[in-house]
């Protein structure tokens, strides 16, 4: 937050207190207060004094310091600003229009699959499916109800169309003059990082420091680093420090600790309140069926359940993403995205206001793909509830950038133009080649960047890159190693002299080695 | 060099096929001077039968151990490890150890399992104590599920009985015996799904015995939810991971195949239990491999021109002990998807590289453990040369008056604790 103004930053403050006050801390932060103040050895006299350092010692400060780092980060991803509502979503008012008419699209396409199949977008259900539904709740990937008129509403590469197409009204880009017409398929003029500013965001990552995911393999035999690491992540987990974690998390977690920090730099406790909240989405996907059910159901058939890595989690990912479905918090996280979610209205009630709904409730609907955000994530939680809100604060953190039209610097299109730059600044040839060929690298690397690489890279090496998304609290590492990924095969894909070529030798990435790839991209 | 290898092989798998191709050798009929034999048990039986009279000569290696069935027969390997933990314990080995209950420390890795009709009367002493435990019955002498059922009453076992009785008049042979072991009814659920592991391992020596693990072994998962209700014994989708039992089931995925890497189950059990528990899994495996190949390497005919590449059948409960089900001699080398293609052929490619180095003209002469870098995707199990010379290097510190850690514990702790070279660390 350097160089903010100060009324900029009396706005932060009156938002991450506005945010607190309505969090369960504030009330357990009061109710501390006063037991303490209860205390007979309690002096009247000074009163704050004592009362602040009676909290210091009783470990609510650490929680209090935990609770206003975590708005923080979120808020740091925002545009720190006073702009109105609509400004605060999306600055540019062209990238708002395609946004919104992309959502129309969305809509409508889920509107005819209603009409076409006659199922309506909601309906309760009998209390006979209920209870059948609840029996069979933790293996709902058995029942296999006929889905083969289903779609998926959108798959990356629809959304990749839309991108390409977006123009920026005011950087006098016409079809004749097209002096102004980039190489890549992304034709904003946004602003991306160099490879020289990547290498200060990301200095952590450097040749010189020792890694997980390359210092702690087995074939070394001197696991001098591997013990090393554990115990300092052990301290890091003692601490119950957010800030600790994420520094911690920068240079990879050791596998049997990534589950307890990761928690702790996303602020995920779960208590028996967010066990009962789970509860409650859960008897709300018991009673009603939604559409977008099906579409969750098709999309676990045919990316998990079809997966060497992820098909026994199949169960587990009906429970979780069936539940997010139904969550409404979800929605603040479209309060600052260029995103907003599908309205509909209550049966007979069409166009009256009051009887607006969110559809889905979390607002969120799920392209092809969606389900392995969450695959990834089963093999760090087993239990569902703790899968479920880590999984959600990733999403509403992370994930959520990588599907909505925007001109954040985290968002999906300055990822795209990121990897289009590095890869044109340091393998013009390659770069050139591939798009001679027809092979534009961005068609190939979409695909990666939308999912944040889930179900394309081997499950552990996807685990230690989320440690770096983590960490640097950053989605510009996705769009390192998609060139990383350019770079590495470079031999091969000159050679290559069509699409289909290119993508043939891009198909399998099972066998990369993340880290040594990220640090040849980035410091060689 | 001295000519070409020729190969003679009974098994029309292109994973093999391809593996000889690719080192130039040349096929040769089984009756033909071949130096290296893919062979059925059968074949290999026939090869050293008395009444066959067939010398080898020692340019020759063949695939299997002449008696394998000492390991590979459900009823004789627990007879073998029955008889191997009683004389240990004669000796006074402190392996033999055992706890309070009168149960074996370290060398508990079986279920408890008796041989029907024999020891029909000693599993109904048994039976009695636990009655409600659920038991698995198998032929001893058949694989991939065949004739395999569970029960849970007497009554059906007596049922069965009088059935086949009736069937035929005989006395039940070798070949009709049954073995009938406690069924693990609390496995470790992945996924709410019931899996077995499928490890693979090369022995090339029972005296001294050299084996060796391979680090792709996989997790074959049940298609169905796994519940322990009595009601649905009869569903074996529930209960066995036979890949071909389960590709007749609905749900039957053509491109996964059930199959899961060791890899990936590493990666979740250490996420979702932690390191130090997993760690011990994978001690303890290695730990019940070694002694399940000791406790037959005194009965095996210790050809030296023989190796042989086992498939051994390993059962994880919830407490992360793991189950020795059974060893296969011949695992299966048909592949169900792509994956295993290439995994198969990867193994047949290292256990190749080890039996024949560079893939030239045997000598079983040679008996020394390839070097390191040669052994690809295997790893050293245990090497009784290696451990020999250990121990008398730790007899000769402690004479010298060096403390060789706590009496007792100490040859467990060699494979867990400290682990030395002749281990698979």
């Amino acid at each position: 937050m350097d160089g903010a103004t100060d009324m900029e930053l009396s706005h932060l403050v009156d938002m991450v207190t506005r945010n607190l006050k309505a969090t369960p801390l504030y009330t357990d932060m009061r109710q501390a207060a006063a037991a303490q103040a209860q205390k007979d050895s309690f002096h009247l006299g000074d009163l704050k004094q004592s009362l602040l350092s009676a909290l210091e010692e009783s470990g609510w400060e650490r929680k209090l310091r935990n609770a206003v780092y975590r708005e923080m980060l979120i808020c740091a991803q925002r545009e720190l600003s006073i702009a109105p509502p609509e400004d605060q979503k999306e600055p540019l008012t062209y990238m708002r229009k395609a946004q919104g008419a992309w959502e129309k699209r969305i809509l409508k396409s889920l509107n005819s699959m209603c009409t076409e199949l006659s199922v309506p977008l909601a309906r309760k259900r009998p209390p006979q499916e209920q209870k059948e539904l609840l029996s069979r709740w933790t293996e709902l990937g058995t029942e296999e109800p006929d889905l083969s008129h289903f779609r998926p509403v959108y798959a990356p590469k629809d959304f990749l169309e839309v991108l390409v197409n977006l123009r920026n009204p005011n950087s006098n880009w016409t079809e004749q003059a097209s002096h102004f017409n980039l190489w890549g398929l992304v034709q904003l003029p946004l602003r991306t990082k160099t490879r020289k500013q990547l290498q200060t965001d990301f200095s952590e990552l450097s040749i010189s420091e020792p890694q997980a995911g390359v210092d702690d393999s087995p074939e070394i035999p001197v696991d001098v680093f591997a013990s090393e690491r554990t115990k300092l992540g052990r301290r890091v987990l003692e601490a119950e420090h957010s800030p600790l974690a994420q520094q911690y998390a920068k240079k990879g977690c050791p596998t049997g600790l990534r589950g307890a920090i990761w928690a702790q730099i996303l602020g995920v406790k779960v208590d028996s309140v967010d066990q009962l909240y789970y509860q409650q989405l859960k008897s709300y996907v018991i009673h009603h069926d939604l559409l977008i059910d099906s579409l969750i159901y098709k999309d676990v058939k045919l990316t998990a359940a079809n997966d060497d890595y992820y098909f026994v989690f199949e169960d587990l990912l009906h429970q979780i993403l069936l539940i997010f479905s139904r969550d409404t918090s979800v929605l603040k996280c479209f309060a600052h995205t260029s995103a907003t979610p599908a309205k509909s209205y209550i049966r007979g009630k069409l166009g009256m206001e009051e009887f607006q709904v969110t559809y889905p409730p979390s607002g969120v609907i799920p392209f092809h793909g969606f389900t392995m955000y969450a695959a990834s994530l089963c093999f760090v939680y087993d239990e569902p509830a703790r899968l479920y809100f880590v999984f959600r604060e990733m999403y509403t953190r992370y994930f959520f950038h990588l599907h909505h039209m925007s001109s954040h610097p985290q968002g999906i299109v300055s990822l795209c133009a990121l990897f289009e730059s590095l890869l044109q600044t340091h393998e013009p040839e390659l770069f050139y080649h591939l798009k001679g060929v027809g092979a534009q690298p961005l068609k190939i690397a979409f695909k990666w960047l939308m999912r944040a690489f889930a179900g394309f890279l081997g499950s552990d090496q996807l685990l230690l890159l989320w440690d770096r998304v983590l960490g640097f609290n950053s989605l510009e590492i996705l769009s390192v190693l998609a060139f990383a990924i350019f770079s590495f095969r470079r031999t091969n894909l000159l050679e290559v002299s069509s699409y289909a070529a290119a993508e043939a030798v891009l198909s399998d990435l099972t066998t990369l080695k993340l880290v040594p790839l990220l640090q040849l991209a980035l410091f060689s | 060099m001295a000519g070409k290898v020729k190969y003679a092989c009974d098994i029309e798998k292109s994973v093999l096929i391809n593996n000889f191709e690719k080192r130039g050798w040349v096929s040769a009929s089984a009756d033909e001077d071949w130096n290296f034999y893919w062979s059925s048990v059968q074949t290999t039986r026939n090869i050293f039968s008395i009444e066959n009279g067939y010398r080898l000569q020692d340019d020759q290696v063949i695939n299997h151990f002449p008696n394998h069935y000492e390991l590979t027969r459900k009823d004789l390997m627990v007879k073998n490890l029955k008889r191997y933990r009683k004389d240990l314990e004669k000796e006074g080995n402190p392996v033999s150890e055992r706890d309070e209950e009168g149960r074996y420390k370290y060398l508990d890795f079986i279920p408890v399992t008796f041989l029907l009709p024999a020891d029909y009367n000693l599993f109904v002493e048994e039976f009695r104590k636990n009655p409600n435990s659920t038991w698995i019955m198998k032929p001893t002498g058949k694989a991939r599920g065949i004739g395999i059922f569970l029960i849970n009453k007497l009554s059906q076992l007596k049922k069965w009985s009088r059935d086949s009785k009736t069937n035929s008049f005989a006395a039940p042979s070798g070949k009709d015996a049954y073995v009938i072991s406690r069924y693990i009814d609390n496995p470790l659920l992945i996924g709410g799904k019931k899996f077995d592991l499928r490890l693979y391992v090369l022995v090339t020596s029972y005296r001294p015995l050299k084996c060796y693990m391979y680090r792709l072994g996989f997790c074959r998962f049940c298609t169905v939810k796994y519940t322990s209700s009595t009601s649905e014994l009869d569903n074996m989708f529930i209960h066995l991971t036979n890949v071909s039992i389960q590709k007749h089931g609905d749900e039957y995925n053509n491109v996964h195949g059930g199959k899961w890497t060791i890899k990936n189950m590493r990666l979740f059990l250490e996420g979702t239990r932690g390191k130090e528990v997993t760690d011990k899994l994978f001690d303890d495996i290695n730990w019940l491999t070694v002694h399940s190949l000791k406790a037959v390497s005194g009965v095996m005919a210790n050809d030296r021109h023989c190796f042989e590449c086992y498939g051994y059948d390993i059962i994880i409960d919830n407490n992360l002990k793991p189950w020795l089900i059974e060893v296969n001699a011949s695992p299966s080398l048909t592949s169900t998807t792509a994956a295993d293609r290439i995994m198969k052929y990867n193994l047949i490619n290292d256990s190749l590289n080890i039996v024949m180095p560079n893939g030239e003209l045997p000598d079983v002469r040679w008996n020394k453990v390839p070097p390191k870098e040669a052994l690809g995707n295997y790893d050293l199990l245990y090497d009784e040369d290696l451990a020999q010379a250990d121990i008398l290097e730790r007899d000769t510190k402690s004479r010298l008056g060096l403390s060789v850690g706590s009496r007792g514990r100490d040859t467990k702790s060699s494979f867990t604790g400290r682990p030395p070279p002749t281990t698979w660390k």
